[in-house]
């Protein structure tokens, strides 16, 4: 018999709100998180920025000396840690695992570099000597045991944009085979800060704009027209159901079932038929069937054909299921990459309590090819109960990620 | 260039590596890893200013050069007044 595996904390930081609640008040709200910035060589470009305290957690030289995708993970992290409240210096430090997913790491600094010796004709003696424990991948995951003195494993889980997902489904393993009894676990992303990024997915034909930037990011509206890429992260505390009743925790969830596969296909363009089985196997991994899932939160990256594909996956599974509603975050606060998957489930989680589900936004005409029935469109809707959420999220190269989470009840 | 000069621009580099640490009142005989929380990678990056600030190349047999603000400035104030 398997452990069953509860999160009793989250801590994050998005474009639109630096805790649960602000988050939360703002998908309810209505309020976007999406601005223009100045990038590298390209001028403005929207993205999502965050705006956390920097110095709440770290000194001035640890910012110094670290990455931004760090430091997001260790605001995230002891955010996660307070909500869950569990005093940190009364752990056992070595049972505690890290679990981070990234899309990518390591392009900042490298870019940073890069620029910094073109200013000294390309004399490589300028290259910083922290480029490599900045730009190791497991960077994010292992400022956070520094930062906080754990030492239990750490690592970061590369997955692409399926990333967030793929850290929570790594900390219940982990925590399903004893190796840890404390999981901090989830997703972050520094993307905003690499102009590759950027341009990558200018030269793709990918990267989203509007007149309005709030309305930059707008998946299944007629004229979506690309990525609003962001920077974010959260993080949880996942534990076994007994300890966590032991010490008397809250419980915000408890994650039933899950799946990653791989489209096996091709390098950028999704899958339907593969996002669907995705889907069917995380249902039959948690033992219920599409009739049970109150809410999808759909990846949607707000692309003319990836919103389409999945919209397409959806039908498939849950065409025939009259309850089941449909909503999507980054219509307000764009890509946040690795982090997209965590801090989506986030966004979502607090309906378990207030049965309210939040909206995608920015719909001025909602494409035909997007009209799911059920999706909730530029409005908050009050439905009976909100008990099984399905967490999707996809990423590059074909990895896909079904995520689901039930509402905790004795 | 003074020695002080040179002390001064030594105190103004670990200012901007070691932006938490009080700099107000080193002394200058003693080592400065005594004196605040500086690591391996700390010094690296005074070698590292030195190099961009004023073009001055500390090569690494000479690290140890660099332990106290006297140090610094015995070894430093000829680099400078050479350049």
């Amino acid at each position: 018999m398997l452990s069953r595996i509860v999160i009793t904390g989250v801590g994050l930081t998005s474009p639109n709100g630096n805790t649960i609640q602000e988050y939360r008040n703002n998908l309810l709200g209505g309020i976007a998180g999406v601005q223009l910035i100045d990038m590298r060589y390209m001028g403005k470009v929207p993205a999502g920025v965050c705006s956390f305290d920097t110095k709440k957690y770290q000194s001035r030289k640890e910012l110094r000396v670290g990455t931004r995708a760090g430091s997001i993970a260790i605001y995230a992290a002891h955010e996660a840690i307070l909500n869950a409240g569990i005093a940190l210096e009364s752990i056992d430090k070595t049972r505690v695992g890290v679990y981070v997913g990234t899309t990518e790491h390591g392009n900042v600094e490298t870019e940073n570099e890069v620029y910094n010796i073109s200013k000294f004709d390309y004399d490589t003696r300028y290259w910083t000597h922290h480029h490599n424990p900045r730009t190791v991948a497991n960077n994010p995951a292992g400022e956070i045991t520094i930062n906080m003195g754990i030492t239990g494993p750490h690592y970061t889980i590369g997955a692409a944009c399926a990333a967030g997902n793929a850290g929570l489904i790594q900390a219940v393993q982990m925590l399903r085979l004893g190796e840890v009894d404390l999981a901090l676990a989830g997703g972050v992303s520094e993307s905003i800060q690499s102009f590759g990024i950027f341009a990558g997915f200018k030269s793709q034909g990918a990267l989203g704009s509007h007149d309005d930037v709030s309305k930059a990011s707008r998946p299944f509206d007629k004229s979506r027209n690309g990525i609003v890429v962001s920077e974010g992260g959260a993080i949880y505390t996942l534990e076994r159901l007994e300890d966590a009743k032991a010490r008397d925790a809250k419980i915000l969830g408890e994650i039933i079932g899950y799946r990653i596969n791989s489209d096996a296909s091709d390098y950028v363009l999704p899958n339907p038929e593969r996002q669907a089985e995705c889907m069917h196997a995380a249902l039959k991994n948690a033992g219920l069937s599409a009739n049970d899932v109150d809410l999808v939160n759909t990846h949607a990256t707000s692309t003319p054909q990836g919103d389409i594909q999945e919209c397409k996956a959806i039908e498939t599974v849950f065409g025939s299921s009259p309850k089941t509603y449909i909503n999507n975050t980054k219509s307000f606060i764009g890509h946040a990459m690795g982090a997209a998957g965590a801090l989506e489930l986030a966004g979502n989680l607090p309906s378990f309590q207030d049965n309210i589900i939040h909206p995608t936004i920015n719909i001025e005409e909602l494409d035909s090819e997007c009209a799911l029935k059920n999706l909730v469109i530029n409005e908050p809707l009050k439905v009976d109960a909100v008990k099984v959420i399905l967490n999707n999220s996809f990423g590059m190269l074909g990895i896909n990620s079904a995520l689901i989470v039930q509402k905790f009840e004795n | 260039m003074t020695k002080d000069q040179v002390k001064q621009i030594v105190i103004d580099i670990i200012n901007e590596i070691a932006p938490d640490e009080d700099t107000s009142d080193l002394k200058g005989a003693i080592n400065l890893r005594e004196q605040m929380d500086l690591d391996s990678m700390d010094f690296l990056d005074i070698v590292m200013e030195l190099r961009k600030q004023h073009g001055i190349e500390v090569p690494e047999a000479d690290y140890p050069e660099l332990a106290s603000l006297d140090s610094c400035a015995n070894y430093l104030t000829p680099k400078f007044n050479d350049k």
